[in-house]
């Protein structure tokens, strides 16, 4: 194994087997086996059922290779049943692959739940032994950190009482800060931060990547929250039905895995409402749009994004007002361009307009849309939306202004520069 | 401080693989999940670790009665208090470890699923404490004993008693592999958990507990002894009290046999406890 390689899983498999297991009785299966071996029937065989010794087999990871280094901080995403959970059960011992090998460097200290064993009659600190000691601490360890631990854990008030009193999100807290204090060299954990007050994850989020960075400690961090991958991750395993289809950078990884049904699309044709989302009053029907001049959404530094956007009016329309939301890779909001009033018509009549956003102060990467077109029937009554629809993908590169490179991390928008006040 | 250890992790292990060293280093935790079992066991109890004393005098009261006044079972001369006593205390802790072995799988089920550590830090731990809740019990019952050695010349304790200590350990190990074994089918065949909450007692009734070995007829005293319990109790008790016999013969197949229950116990252990996460 390579000096500065930590984990080095090669051709790991993990294999299940469908339904029932055995019959779940002794006789039953002493009866089966006899009657095998008699070279009868199986009369626990259900009628028209396939020889049910065989069982159905299901690769939950299917000749998975993967190497990490030192300081590495991996994020692991795939859909539910992807393999995620099997492969960090395999890494942390609790269950053994059926072929293949692990070699791993260093300890292990897997967090594939929080709090576990957690008495619920011990007090918080007698919970942070035993936990800590589970994790594999000894008590010489424990009693060291026991303060930072206790402070981290931001429970100093309540450390005497059973943890059975304590809340959810205490209880959390404090397990993850034992964990978090462990002088593993490998850190596993899955989705543990899904809990806990934004403050407190974000304390996480950058207590690991401390860890990381700072003790050239290995993190692996399962999640569904693409935001807390960007944050905290440097590369980026996608897991798809037990087979590893991608490794390497975290945008790419998390594009890969979000997908996006109009992906490298410059035009597009609504022909259903698939890429709609349900409004209460349908007025507008949203037909095509299209990047004007265009055979890519690829849009460089300072160019202007122009679309055309077609529709057909399904009721009058004595007014309409456009606004187009951003959202970035996690689909998390990030601007809204808005045109208000810009349009009247009949109903059934079917009209396009040519639209112009600036996009020269969004950062590179890539980013989805919606538009969402909008009214009100008279200056009584609310804004209504008529048309909520998916848009087209566009992607941004720009070149760098400043010495060092704009970081994902830092947000989606680049205002500019800080300007010296002079007196 | 980094830790350059490189662990391997094989589809397919030997058959006896057991790492003595790794449990060594997770001492701390066998300790802590004994100091959890002591302090969680009797919380929100009144009466608390007393509870560990009234046990064995309530049941011991309950043989005295109904085997000793009632049904008039001799017990070779001996205060039948004392005589009951002794057998009660050592099959508690006997059947402490049993029951408590085989739990081991299914009880720990969710943390096993959930954490890697040597899973024979269980066991081990479970053994401590039914050892500390045996030797208080002990503690009491040598009250009784010296109370009695002087009130009745019938009781003599005599040099056996030096090898009462290996008693106890191959006690605990005989349960402990029993429930061992028992636990690990358990995880594919739930039938043994019903066996043994009612087993356990019956095996009691086959082991001189309630009855000294003087009253079994000749015919079937070689399969009476068979029962690696049987000598151990009987011995137990001529240590402390003088009644009966030692019976070394049958308590030297009796440590046979609890070498190679405990041997295949850890075996089977260490076989199940790779998977046992997928079929539980």
């Amino acid at each position: 194994m390579d000096k500065n390689c930590v984990i080095k899983t090669e051709h790991l498999q993990k294999e299940y087997r469908l339904g029932v297991i055995g019959t779940g009785t002794l006789r039953n299966d002493l009866q089966s086996w006899i009657a095998k071996k008699r070279g009868k029937e199986d009369p626990n065989r259900r009628i028209g059922s396939k020889e049910y010794t065989e069982g159905e087999r299901f690769l939950a990871l299917d000749d998975v290779n993967i190497e990490i280094y030192r300081g590495e901080r991996v994020g692991i995403i795939g859909a539910n049943g992807a393999g995620k959970s099997t492969l960090l059960k395999l890494l942390s011992r609790i269950t053994s692959p059926t072929e293949g090998n692990i070699a791993y460097r260093g300890r292990i200290a897997s967090m594939l739940e929080v709090g576990t064993g957690f008495h619920p009659e011990l007090t918080g600190r007698e919970n942070v032994y035993l936990n800590g000691a589970i994790l594999g601490m000894t008590r010489a360890e424990v009693d060291k950190k026991i303060d930072d631990i206790i402070e981290f854990s931001e429970c100093a008030q309540f450390i005497d009482t059973p943890v059975k009193r304590y809340s959810s999100g205490m209880f959390v807290k404090l397990a993850f800060a034992v964990a978090s204090h462990l002088d593993a060299e490998i850190m596993i954990m899955d989705e543990v931060l899904a809990v806990g007050d934004m403050k407190f994850q974000r304390k996480c989020i950058s207590k690991m990547r401390e860890l990381a960075v700072d003790h050239n400690r290995t993190v692996l961090y399962v999640s569904h929250n693409m935001g807390t991958i960007q944050d905290l991750c440097n590369r980026c395993i996608v897991l798809d039905h037990g087979k590893k289809v991608y490794d390497g950078d975290v945008d790419e990884a998390i594009k890969l895995y979000m997908g996006g049904d109009n992906d490298e699309f410059f035009s597009y044709e609504y022909a259903d409402d698939t890429h709609k989302n349900p409004v209460k009053r349908h007025d507008l029907n949203l037909k095509n749009v299209k990047y004007i001049g265009r055979t890519t959404n690829m849009f460089y530094d300072k160019e202007p994004l122009s679309l055309e956007l077609g529709w057909e009016n399904l009721e009058d329309i004595p007014s309409l007002s456009l606004r187009i939301e951003v959202q970035d890779a996690r689909r998390i909001p990030i601007t809204s361009y808005i045109i208000e009033d810009f349009y009247s018509g009949k109903k059934g009549e079917t009209h396009s307009e040519q639209f112009t956003i600036d996009v020269s102060k969004i950062a590179g990467g890539r980013y989805f849309t919606r538009y969402v077109f909008y009214n009100r029937k008279s200056e009584a009554v609310a804004y209504e939306d008529i048309e909520d629809s998916a848009g087209l993908v566009f992607r941004r590169q720009m070149s760098e202004f400043h010495k060092r490179r704009w970081n994902r991390t830092w947000g989606s928008i680049r205002l500019g520069e800080i300007l010296l006040k002079k007196e | 401080m980094d830790n350059e250890t490189i662990t391997y992790i094989h589809a397919r292990n030997k058959w006896f693989n057991i790492n003595f060293k790794e449990l060594w280093s997770y001492r701390d935790l066998v300790l802590l999940f004994v100091k959890r079992n002591v302090t969680t066991s009797y919380k929100q109890t009144i009466l608390g670790p007393l509870w560990i004393v009234i046990n064995p005098l309530l049941s011991t009261s309950v043989f005295t009665v109904i085997f000793g006044v009632i049904a008039g079972i001799s017990t070779d001369g001996m205060p039948q208090f004392l005589f009951y006593m002794s057998g009660n205390v050592l099959w508690g802790f006997f059947s402490n470890c049993l029951n408590k072995g085989s739990a081991t799988f299914l009880g720990n089920a969710r943390l096993f699923g959930k954490v890697y550590f040597p899973r024979l830090a269980i066991p081990v731990s479970d053994i401590m404490y039914c050892l500390l809740n045996y030797f208080i019990q002990m503690t009491m019952f040598i009250g009784l004993l010296i109370f009695f050695t002087i009130t009745n010349p019938a009781v003599q304790p005599n040099m056996y008693i030096c090898l009462v200590p290996v008693m106890i350990i191959q006690t605990g190990l005989l349960g402990m592999g029993v429930g061992m074994i028992i636990s690990s089918i358990t995880t594919k065949y739930r039938d043994l958990n019903i066996l043994v909450s009612f087993g356990v007692s019956l095996w009691m009734y086959i082991t001189p507990v309630v009855y000294p070995v003087s009253r079994i007829p000749d015919s079937l005293r070689t399969l009476f002894l068979l029962n690696p319990m049987a000598p151990i109790v009987e011995s137990y008790r001529h240590a402390f009290l003088g009644s009966g016999s030692f019976e070394m013969f049958y308590w030297l197949i009796s440590l046979a046999v609890t070498a190679l229950i405990v041997f295949f116990g850890i075996i089977v252990f260490n076989k199940v406890e790779k998977n046992f996460i997928d079929t539980v």
